[in-house]
Formats: C-alpha cells, structure tokens, sequence
C-alpha cells in the first residue's frame, strides 16, 4: 500500500474531496492565531491602559518622552501589530458570516488585511521616529 | 448559493440569556476595538508628526464626543478582554457546566464595569483629559 503513489489510492481531486464534504485542512490555522494573539494582547491591553493612564494631561512633550522609553517603544509595536493582527482575524470571521454577496465579501477581506499591514506598520514607524528622536 | 442549507431560528424567538449577549457583545466590541486601534495608530502617527498633529489628536479625544467614545472604548476593552479569557478557559476544555457558564457570565459583566470605573476614577483623580 505504502509504496503506491497518491493518486492511485484515492483518484479525487483536493477539490473534489473539499466541496461539501469536510474542511480544506487550513482552519486551525486561523483558529491558533487567533488564540495565540490573544493569549498576547491580555497582558498587552494591560500595559497599554496602564501607559495611557500615565498621559491623564496629553501634552505633546509628556507623551514624547513616554513613548520614547526604550520599553515603551518595543511594547507599543508588539501592541498595535498584534492587535491589528488579531483585528483582522475577528472582522474576518464576521464578514464571513454576514456578507453574503461573494464580490462584496471578498473585497472587505482583502480590504481589512491591506489596512490592518497599513496600521501596523505605521504605527511601527510612528513609535520608532519618536525613539530615534529622543535618543 | 450553489448548496442550499437549512436555516437555524431567527434569533428574535429565543429569551434572553447573559451568555447569548456576552456572545453577540464579544463581535460588537471586538469590532468596535477595531477601529480603537486605529485610534491608536492615529495618536502615535500625531505623535511623531509633530506638535500641531498631536494637537488635532488631542482635541478630539478631549471633546465630548471623543470621551464618551474614549470611555465605551475602555468597556469594550475590559469586556473583550475578560470574556475572551473565558472563552481560553472554554478552549482548555474548563466551565462547561450549565451553572459555571452562567456565572463566569456575570463575572466578567461586574470584573469589566468595576475596571472601568477604577480606568476612569484614577484618570479622573489625576487631572482628567480636558
């Protein structure tokens, strides 16, 4: 048995074996990432309203110095990428459930993952020309 | 739709339950903290900007209508974050039972109200954002 080749043991197609019949062996994917980028943002949330909370006045050179704390700067990348990660990943799933116009759907799929890159690395670049300058 | 389902009850029939509203508030505040982050993104771009961005920024979260959003994005915060450690624990196969569901429920409605009027009492205490 093991030294017939694939397709002599089952003659479908992977689309033939998905259509209908069961999952197409990439949702756990999806489902890990959510859970993991989850796991990160509960102490990362945390930390985050702790720093705000330290800003209660908003003045521009208060909040410069804050964000440009080494720390500060590394957490605020981890917390704005993860969290437009684990964003994307939620709108995701209920576009998925509720748009049901195919072209609508997959526009808003694409449209989430292209502004979620674009948020995270703004953000990423954002907090690093505060750190370089300062330092 | 090439394959026809059956369709489950509409939602209208059933009574309500705490759980089926932490699991309809888990998607709206999920998808409300979408567009916190974005928030975020636009404080930090402000930020490096310069001082007259920041301002602009600073503004809008001071006006009304910025607190207000500031403090239903705090709930949403805090509920997201405790239902979302519940659903861990639900993944890790814990709190199934009837009972253990209904309470974990409840808690995470006191523990999210409570962490955000301690938020909003300390911000408060230490000058407030206007």
């Amino acid at each position: 048995m093991s030294s017939q080749p694939q397709h002599v043991q089952d003659m479908r197609t992977p689309l033939k074996r998905v259509r209908a019949l069961g999952a197409a062996r990439s949702g756990v994917g999806h489902w890990w990432w959510q859970r993991l980028t989850a796991v990160a943002l509960v102490p990362l949330c945390l930390w985050f309203v702790w720093l705000v909370l330290r800003l209660p006045h908003l003045d521009f050179a208060s909040a410069h110095v804050l964000v440009a704390t080494p720390w500060n700067t590394l957490l605020l990348i981890l917390f704005t990428a993860i969290g437009f990660w684990h964003g994307q990943l939620g709108l995701q799933v209920i576009i998925e459930d509720y748009v049901h116009t195919r072209w609508i759907e997959l526009t808003l799929l694409i449209a989430i993952k292209f502004l979620a890159v674009i948020g995270a690395l703004a953000c990423a670049l954002a907090a690093l020309n505060i750190w370089l300058a300062v330092y | 739709m090439p394959h026809a389902r059956p369709l489950s009850p509409h939602l209208s029939i059933y009574e309500w339950r705490i759980t089926m509203v932490l699991s309809i508030l888990h998607r709206v505040t999920g998808a409300f903290l979408c567009a916190g982050v974005a928030l975020v993104a636009w404080g930090l771009v402000a930020l490096a900007a310069g001082e007259g961005a920041w301002g602009t920024f600073a503004e809008f979260c001071g006006s009304w209508i910025g607190l207000i959003l500031l403090v239903c994005w705090t709930f949403s915060l805090f509920l997201h974050l405790c239902n979302g450690i519940r659903h861990l624990f639900w993944d890790a196969g814990a709190g199934f039972q009837k009972s253990e569901y209904f309470t974990s429920g409840w808690v995470v409605v006191i523990v999210s109200v409570a962490l955000t009027v301690i938020t909003w009492l300390w911000a408060m205490r230490a000058g407030g954002a206007t």
